[in-house]
């Protein structure tokens, strides 16, 4: 029996440890970023990193202005978010309130694999197929446009948005349904006057994580976009965001120069971004579960 | 004033969300498609098995697929227990207090972080710090984290669907809260754990970003000794062969793509299917 | 000189600081049962999940007093023993999800009480079932799902369940709230034999199962003890209007 106890308390005492191991890998994270931004800052400025206009971290003398990297960032977001979040929306609302049971069943299992598809396969044909034929379409000089990229981005965000979206619209109180057809609306009154505004905080909760995983997101980008690292004047030039940058530079760096810690402060730019995002999706999903 | 009969409103209405529907799968459906399209010629028992030949223009992807198996494993018996036991604090033993709420954000905070931070998260401390250098076990730990708060909200999920009373009838009849979780409800949970997990596998195996300074090589012309090598992994390789390399022959990009993505399909197919098994044959 | 089996002095139970039951003091004798009867909030099942302590799980939940089984305190006790030593009936059956078998076997291998032969093992099941007048009716499939028998057989179930850690004190908690008449009189049945070996706490929303089981009743209404007399007494001639009302049906 004491035996039993002690036992009981050891793998307790684990558990608890592995609880708040979620918060010793965000300060962890946090802190190797600060590191190495701090040491950057220290020595390029910080105002000068956040408001320059020129990302030339191998020319002579080496320029770090961060600016063309997040309107390229804001930019492709942008456009795969006004692709991506109507199609979501009404998809998730033909998932959950028209399709008949068993399509129901399909469709969020194929929204689930839709998920799994990697970012370096969606890159790779979006390069051979949409690239070119977007040259051609659009007869502008290069395909690598921050438009291909936001196209297949909205790719990537729709099954985020859609399943979570669809969770808030499903969880809609059937008593408030039944009010309103009670009093003879039709079912579409009903869904556009009622479910889509009990189900809003979900769903905006569902916006903002597709937000944080297209910002997040790096190898379809860095594939297609261009990886120009100018301030784009249309959504048909070539851009670079942050996350590509980061990964396509990391690998010529000098490890503990200049340039590598300018990657790190890219990454510490990245992590507050989503950290924001995260928090106002966690802030409204809180929200959406009352 | 010209004003809809909701009647017809509601027939368009349907019809707008029905092609909308249609619009959000078909994109996916073309691109598999197209894969399926050009990569079939390309996969023979030899693209299979065999070492890469010509500066990977020829020869197999056998190196690649058992690097992206050996950091995906590794990465899973990590993170798996760990997000378990994470997931049975959660759920069965914290109060709804302040540390909760701070443990709460953080797996939010860790779910969003971007891939790309990972790894640089990875090469800071796991290559640089503990001086592992690029390798299997750098990549594995960086992947682990990862995915721990997926593995977290996925048994999170799994321990919740145990109903209440079954913790109840068993702490009534005096056993302990450890034994009543470890015979009631871990039990009940492992069918949705296992599913979580396998769905976990799937992705990680397609992650690219985190593994780029951590643990994949460009070319590696020989097994694995140990953790502490450096492999070449299944969506790299895809990532050099399609962009670094001139003069690819594009049936074996389409080849790679193919089988990297026939890996993640069936292991998700899989975790659906299990899903739907256990579903159908729960006793409660 | 009857046995006093539970002393409960001066209780007073809250939820986020809210009383929910006032200063309780009540005994409990040996060998008797006492039923609880009362509207609904009167503090009956509070009580009875803090005579075994389930209530400590509860977030918001506090209280005041003493509660002593054979003149130990519960509340020095190691929670565990004294679950063991108080069990406990939910209103709703909840058979563990595993075989007959393992339904009765599973708290006592958990506590180290299991015999380690197999056919004394086989004898405890069967004690235990046929304790609460089940061995008869499942003595074929003590190997089948304990999910697929019905409402009443796997109330009795967990009768037995409790049996097998063989406890000195055993809380019924509304126990027939879900079951037809024919299955709440067996379970009524096994009651009124369990009493010779144990002493018995029933909660109750039916007045009339009170009478029909218990050697005296306690009247509860929100939050206080009214009333507490011998069942043939309170039934017949209760000494306040409330019990009264109460039990003539004009509220509750």
């Amino acid at each position: 029996m004491l035996n039993r106890k002690i036992i009981d308390t050891i793998i307790e005492t684990t558990i608890f440890i592995c609880g708040i191991l979620s918060i010793v890998f965000v300060i962890l994270i946090f802190t190797f970023l600060l590191k190495e931004g701090l040491s950057f800052f220290k020595s390029f400025g910080i105002t000068k990193f956040l408001s320059g206009n020129l990302w030339l971290p191998e020319s002579d003398p080496a320029q770090f202005g961060i600016l063309p990297l997040i309107l390229g960032s804001i930019l492709v977001t942008l456009g795969a978010c006004v692709i991506a979040v109507p199609l979501s929306i009404m998809s998730a609302l033909y998932i959950s309130e028209i399709a008949p049971k068993t399509l129901r069943d399909i469709l969020k299992s194929f929204v689930e694999l839709m998920a799994a598809v990697p970012s370096v396969v969606l890159g790779f044909v979006g390069m051979v197929t949409l690239v070119p034929a977007i040259k051609n379409l659009l007869n502008i000089p290069t395909g690598l446009t921050a438009f291909s990229g936001s196209l297949i981005l909205a790719l990537m965000a729709m099954p985020t948005i859609v399943t979570i979206s669809e969770d808030a619209i499903h969880s809609v109180p059937c008593q408030y349904k039944e009010g309103a057809l009670a009093i003879g609306a039709t079912k579409w009154q009903t869904i556009r006057r009622i479910v889509l505004k009990a189900a809003r905080p979900g769903i905006i909760a569902a916006i903002m994580l597709g937000i944080g995983r297209v910002i997040g997101e790096t190898m379809a980008v860095m594939m297609i976009t261009g990886n120009a690292a100018q301030i784009p004047s249309s959504i048909f030039e070539p851009v670079r965001t942050m996350t590509a940058t980061i990964a396509a530079e990391m690998g010529e760096t000098v490890k503990g120069g200049i340039h590598y810690k300018s990657l790190f402060a890219i990454g510490l730019v990245l992590f507050a971004i989503t950290f924001i995002v995260n928090f106002i999706a966690d802030l409204f999903s809180g929200k959406s579960k009352k | 004033m010209f004003k809809l009969n909701p009647k017809l409103s509601q027939k368009l209405a349907y019809c707008l969300l029905f092609c909308s529907m249609l619009l959000t799968i078909f994109p996916v459906l073309i691109i598999i498609f197209i894969i399926v399209k050009n990569g079939a010629s390309a996969i023979t028992w030899e693209f299979l098995t065999a070492m890469p030949k010509d500066g990977m223009r020829s020869g197999g992807i056998l190196l690649a697929i058992l690097g992206t198996l050996s950091i995906v494993l590794c990465a899973i018996s990590i993170t798996l227990p760990i997000g378990v036991c994470a997931a049975i604090y959660l759920n069965e033993y914290a109060k709804d207090n302040l540390l909760t709420r701070i443990i709460k954000l953080s797996i939010v905070n860790l779910a969003g972080v971007p891939s790309v931070v990972y790894g640089l998260f990875g090469l800071g401390i796991f290559v640089m710090y503990f001086k592992l250098g690029v390798s299997i076990i750098a990549g594995a730990l960086t992947l682990s984290i990862m995915e721990l708060p997926v593995i977290i909200t996925t048994a999170r999920n799994a321990l919740n669907s145990v109903p209440h009373s079954f913790r109840e009838a068993s702490l009534s009849l005096g056993v302990s809260r450890w034994q009543t979780i470890r015979h009631i409800v871990l039990p009940n949970a492992l069918p949705g754990i296992l599913t979580g997990a396998i769905l976990s596998i799937a992705r990680i195996s397609g992650e690219t970003a985190p593994i780029l300074f951590t643990a994949a090589a460009f070319y590696v012309p020989h097994f694995p000794h140990s953790i502490f090598d450096q492999v070449m992994a299944l969506p790299y390789h895809l990532y050099i062969i399609a962009t670094q390399i001139p003069n690819m022959p594009k049936n074996i990009i389409f080849g790679t793509a193919l089988v990297l993505l026939m890996i993640i399909l069936s292991m998700s197919f899989t975790a659906i299917f299990l899903r739907i098994y256990f579903r159908k044959r729960r006793k409660w | 000189m009857t046995n006093i089996k539970i002393k409960v002095n001066n209780l007073s139970c809250f939820y986020n600081n809210k009383c929910v039951l006032e200063n309780l003091s009540i005994e409990v004798i040996q060998n008797e049962i006492l039923s609880i009867i009362g509207p609904a909030n009167s503090g009956k099942t509070t009580f009875l999940r803090t005579l075994n302590r389930m209530s400590d799980f509860y977030q918001d939940y506090s209280r005041k007093g003493k509660i002593y089984i054979n003149q130990e305190n519960i509340f020095d006790m190691n929670m565990e023993t004294l679950r063991k030593r108080v069990g406990m009936l939910f209103a709703m059956p909840i058979p563990l999800p595993m075989t007959i078998y393992e339904n009765i076997t599973y708290a006592p291998k958990r506590l180290g009480l299991i015999p380690s032969k197999k056919n004394e093992q086989d004898a405890m099941v069967e004690d235990a079932l046929k304790g609460a007048s089940l061995w008869e009716e499942v003595k074929d499939r003590l190997n089948s799902s304990a999910m697929r028998m019905s409402g009443g057989q796997q109330q009795r179930l967990c009768i037995a369940r409790i049996l097998a850690i063989n406890p000195e004190v055993i809380l019924f908690d509304e126990p027939c709230s879900g079951l037809d008449p024919i299955s709440t009189a067996k379970v009524e049945e096994s009651m009124m034999e369990l009493k010779e070996k144990y002493t018995i706490i029933l909660v109750t929303n039916n007045v009339k199962q009170a009478s029909r089981v218990s050697d005296r009743t306690a009247f509860f209404l929100m939050g206080k003890l009214i009333e507490i007399d011998k069942t043939d007494k309170l039934f017949v001639s209760p000494n306040t209007k409330q019990t009264e009302d109460y039990i003539t049906g004009r509220f509750g």
